[in-house]
């Protein structure tokens, strides 16, 4: 067990969490974008900084991607930390000014209008699409593409993955929402990634529930499921 | 480029997916950019997802995945460059050529581009034909350079 | 070739070698890096060949080439030695005057000598030269008696021999301490000391260690590792060989910049002949040492010098760095441990090794021991690499060895330290240099690009400038460096556009701060650097940007105009001739006036007037 502090209270963590978990376990509010706790940390939205001291240096740092250490003093309120967050909302802000998530964070940390022009990109370049792909589907029919501030996450080529199974983590992950799923009785669409897939009907029920080449995945990489599993929605199984 | 010349360029890499910046800089240097059936076999090949293989690609400079003019004039930006006139004489380029950076002239002869710093300071400001180094670059002497180009690519 | 098997045999192999050779023989000695190759080196080098065919001196002179040897400017160079004579920006057409007057007649070609701009006295000795003159050349100097494609000349002046002297008398801790002991610091910019590196990298656990040398010399305005790694490339191999040694590692690897070809030829020449000599493999000279090393070269991402971001390049990913919570000397390539090191870091080490840690100490500061190399770039006369005494001080370096400013400007600023460092204003350039003392100022040491600028540099462009490099340069990952660099961006442009706005400074002081501070690695941590410096040291500049909508360096086009001094016109046509856009009529012999609305401010008639008669306010 490893013993620490977070704002003046001692709290317990596992050796391999990171500061982030256990702080949100803890009931601290550190206000993040990019984390999600089924996937690698990635520290790009920089939204979760927080005052670490270890040792006698004191530094900003970002909590999702900082492993717990014996003794170390976190602090997520100082007068620093409150100023970076401001900031990087402040440029969040501009760069995505109608994502509701943004804008209800804009107001929570009284961060008025951008002081630069303001983009529409609904896109916060956050990596969970991507990294849920990879990680979790195991599938990468998306990456983050270019650099810089030419930096975009999609498909090769931007438009219809050949490997995408159309399964929706991606926008099940997604904290602005923009990557949207449509259905009808027969196909499945990723809009953003301009996937249409044609879906499987349950055996039993007869509603189409999942496309075909998402099920042909699962059956694949999954083992010791029946066969005809993957043949009735999840209502019916 | 051939399937073949491909597969000579994987082998000699053995397959390696931690070799695949070498293995694009081979696949482009034969036809200046990377078309997307040559990354399409790659990917099959080697075999890794064609998203990391495009990742890489759209990542580093050196890499095109348009196809680029017969003479690429690349125009070092670096420091020293800059300070003795580079914009001055990127702007001439671009006048003269009628295209912005990243883009090739209709008739495909030029590829204009930039680069963050040669390493060639001392000459500078500079701009590369091909392999042609020039340095002590004018605005002045852009459009007889382009004017030798455009001359030997008729002959 | 016959394999090198133990250290008696380099011995031998070396005094062979030098008896080959024969101190009477006139050697005729051509630069030909990627500079003088610019500048024609291989057509002079060809006409040379041809000329001594001509005139049946085949075999009788010794043709030697080079690489730079840091006066760029003024390649190609083309020494005669015994006599020691050195020529200057040797064209094809020169050959036939230095064969015959110098290597046949024993006599001087007067036109091809370095002359002294104010004095107009030649000079017939490179040590002689101004530019030379000031130089401690212990590491760099080493580029102009040898060919760097051949091992035989890089033995021949005792290379290896600090290999030898490691693997005979030291234990690698020994030689661990001795580089700490030696003050030895990184080159490559963070100044961190090399020693200990070593020594965490060496002590940390792993299947394997690695070593790794940076070749990735990205920042802007700066070119001394492939000053080093086209001219001699043995020295960084070697410095490798006896780190690898020192830390337990028998593999390394080369990441050599995209934008280098040569360099990575060079390298990868050095290696095969290593391998072929058995230095590098297997038991090296007989003793129980494995080494090798691979080239790996970059893909044009200045990124990829940060080491984490080297690191997943070398892998095969996108050069995007990751957190150093764990220390890459503990997890680094591989997730193994991994010691990082520049190119004239790594060139250090043999001279250590070779001259002794009292003799390298002596040389420096305090905090700062050895030589570093600058790339004397910019506005000043004398253009090229140098390698000086740290300690020195930037003055000198400008003013001895650069010899002041070009044309008729007045010296401004001096940018060291790339996109991470800061401009030092003509006010603090008595100051030494040193790693701290330059961090101190709000710059730092960086590669050693060494830019000069002068009254008509404009100071908002400059920060313009690196800021546009950033926002490409930068991963794109953090939020902060990603959407600030760009957003600084922005700013300074509206600012050059003549936009600006009250506050934009304190917008560009707030912005500076949160990507500074809120980003991962330190391409974000140091980015804001040459906004802050030029704000705190021109300040005055940025105001006149934004309450004058004036630039006084006369450089923003938005802010300029251009025309034409009635008193000085000759009316001689050549600015029309030059326009670009037919902005500018005029009669023969008339006065001759600029349209303001058709004038794009390319610079082209200020270029071409004869009668300095072009005005930029």
């Amino acid at each position: 067990m490893i013993k620490f502090t977070i704002d003046g209270i001692e709290v317990e963590a596992e050796e391999g969490q990171n500061v982030l978990q256990v702080a949100l376990d803890n009931g601290f509010d550190i206000p993040h974008l990019c984390y999600h706790e089924a996937l690698e940390p990635y520290g790009a939205c920089r939204l979760c900084q927080v005052e670490i001291t270890r040792g006698n240096r004191t530094r900003l740092t970002t909590s999702c991607n900082y492993p717990v250490q014996e003794g170390i003093k976190v602090q997520t309120k100082t007068e620093k930390v409150i100023r970076a967050r401001k900031l990087v909302i402040e440029l969040l802000l501009a760069r995505s000014p109608n994502v509701p998530v943004i804008k209800e964070l804009a107001e929570e940390y009284s961060v008025g209008t951008p002081r630069f022009s303001l983009d529409n990109d609904d896109c916060i370049l956050c990596g969970l699409c991507e990294r849920v792909c990879r990680e979790v589907v195991g599938v990468e029919a998306i990456s983050f593409l270019g650099r810089g501030s030419s930096r975009k996450v999609g498909p090769p080529l931007e438009i219809n993955p050949q490997t995408c199974i159309a399964c929706g983590a991606c926008a099940y992950v997604c904290p602005t929402n923009c990557i949207k799923v449509e259905e009808n009785e027969n196909e499945r669409t990723i809009v953003r990634w301009g996937r249409t897939l044609p879906m499987k009907k349950c055996k039993v029920c007869g509603r189409s529930f999942a496309p075909w080449f998402q099920l042909d995945y699962f059956g694949k990489i999954t083992e010791g499921i029946p066969k005809d599993f993957w043949d009735k929605c999840p209502d019916c199984r | 480029m051939s399937l073949k010349g491909i597969d000579q360029i994987l082998k000699k890499f053995e397959y390696r997916e931690s070799a695949i910046i070498a293995i694009l800089q081979e696949v482009q240097e034969k036809q200046n950019y990377l078309p997307e059936k040559d990354l399409e076999y790659i990917s099959e090949k080697l075999p890794i997802p064609l998203t990391r293989i495009y990742r890489i690609a759209s990542f580093y400079n050196a890499f095109s995945l348009k196809p680029r003019g017969k003479h690429i004039i690349s125009v070092c930006l670096g420091t020293a460059c800059h300070v003795r006139g580079a914009p001055m004489v990127l702007d001439r380029l671009k006048l003269e050529l009628g295209i912005d950076i990243g883009e090739m002239t209709e008739d495909g002869l030029f590829s204009l581009e930039t680069v963050n710093c040669l390493g060639a300071c001392a000459m500078g400001p500079i701009v590369v034909f091909g392999k042609e180094y020039h340095g002590q670059m004018t605005p002045a002497r852009v459009e007889s350079a382009i004017k030798k180009y455009k001359k030997t690519s008729k002959e | 070739m016959k394999k090198i098997s133990s250290l008696q045999e380099l011995d031998k192999a070396r005094q062979e070698i030098l008896d080959r050779i024969d101190p009477e023989k006139p050697v005729v000695t051509i630069t030909s890096g990627t500079s003088a190759r610019a500048y024609g080196s291989e057509k002079v080098i060809d006409t040379l060949r041809k000329e001594l065919k001509k005139q049946g001196l085949t075999g009788k002179i010794d043709i030697r080439i080079t690489g730079g040897q840091g006066f760029d400017e003024r390649e190609p160079l083309v020494m005669v030695s015994p006599q020691d004579i050195l020529y200057q920006q040797v064209k094809p057409a020169d050959i036939a005057d230095i064969v015959s007057e110098t290597l046949i007649g024993n006599k001087v070609v007067d036109r091809l000598l370095y002359k002294d701009a104010e004095t107009g006295e030649t000079v017939l000795h490179k040590m002689d030269i101004p530019f030379y003159k000031a130089q401690s050349p212990y590491i760099f100097g080493n580029n102009s008696k040898i060919d760097p494609t051949s091992l035989d000349d890089y033995i021949a002046i005792g290379g290896y021999s600090a290999l030898a002297k490691v693997l005979r008398e030291n234990s690698p801790e020994e030689v661990v301490e001795m580089i700490k002991k030696s003050g030895l610091r990184g080159r490559g910019g963070g100044g961190f000391p090399t020693g200990r590196k070593w020594e965490s990298c060496r002590n940390a656990p792993g299947k394997k260690h690695y070593v790794i040398c940076n070749a990735d010399e990205g920042d802007p305005g700066a070119y001394m590792d492939r000053g080093l790694l086209e001219g001699n490339p043995h020295s960084v191999l070697e410095g490798m060989m006896i780190g690898a040694y020192a830390i337990g590692s028998d593999e390394g690897y080369v990441y050599v910049r995209y934008e280098y070809p040569l360099a990575s030829e060079n390298v990868e020449r050095a290696i095969e002949q290593l391998r072929t000599y058995g230095l590098l493999g297997k038991n090296i000279l007989g003793t129980h040492f494995n080494f090798d090393i691979t080239v790996s070269r970059g893909g044009g991402a200045f990124i990829c010098g940060e080491s984490t971001a080297l690191m997943a390049s070398l892998e095969g990913k996108a050069g995007e760095p990751r957190a150093k919570h764990i220390h890459t000397v503990e997890s680094g390539l591989w997730d193994q441990p991994t010691d990082l090191n520049n190119v004239e870091t790594w060139a250090n080490v043999p001279l250590i090794i070779n001259k002794g840690v009292d003799w390298y100490t002596s040389i420096g500061t305090e905090g700062s021991k050895g030589t570093k190399i600058f790339s004397l770039v910019g506005k000043v006369k004398n253009t090229g690499l140098v390698e000086v005494p740290m300690g020195i001080t930037i003055r000198e370096v400008v003013e001895n060895i650069g010899g002041g400013i070009s044309g008729n400007g007045k010296l401004k600023a001096v940018q060291t330290g790339g996109p991470s460092g800061g401009a030092i204003p003509t006010s603090l350039i008595d100051m030494p240099i040193d790693y701290d003392r330059l961090t101190e100022v709000g710059s730092m040491m960086g590669s050693g690009g060494m830019i000069v600028m002068d009254d008509k540099t404009c100071m908002v462009d400059i920060a313009k400038y690196f800021m546009n490099f950033l926002k490409d340069e930068s991963c794109g990952k953090c939020t902060t460096c990603r959407e600030g660099t760009r957003r600084m961006y922005e700013v300074l442009n509206a600012i050059t556009e003549g936009k600006g706005k009250e506050g934009d400074i304190e917008l560009l002081e707030d912005l500076s701060w949160i990507v500074a501070e809120g980003s991962l690695c330190a391409l974000g941590q140091t980015a804001p650097n040459p906004v802050l410096s030029t704000i705190k040291y021109f300040r005055d500049e940025y105001e006149a940007h934004i309450k004058e909508k004036r630039c006084p360096a006369g450089v923003c086009k938005a802010l300029i105009t251009y025309s034409i001094d009635e008193a000085k016109c000759t009316g001689c046509g050549v600015c029309k001739t030059v326009c670009p856009a037919d902005a500018i009529t005029g009669k023969k012999k008339e006065l001759h006036t600029i349209d303001p609305d058709t004038c794009i401010r390319c610079g082209a008639c200020l270029a071409a007037c004869n009668f300095d008669a072009v005005k930029v306010v």
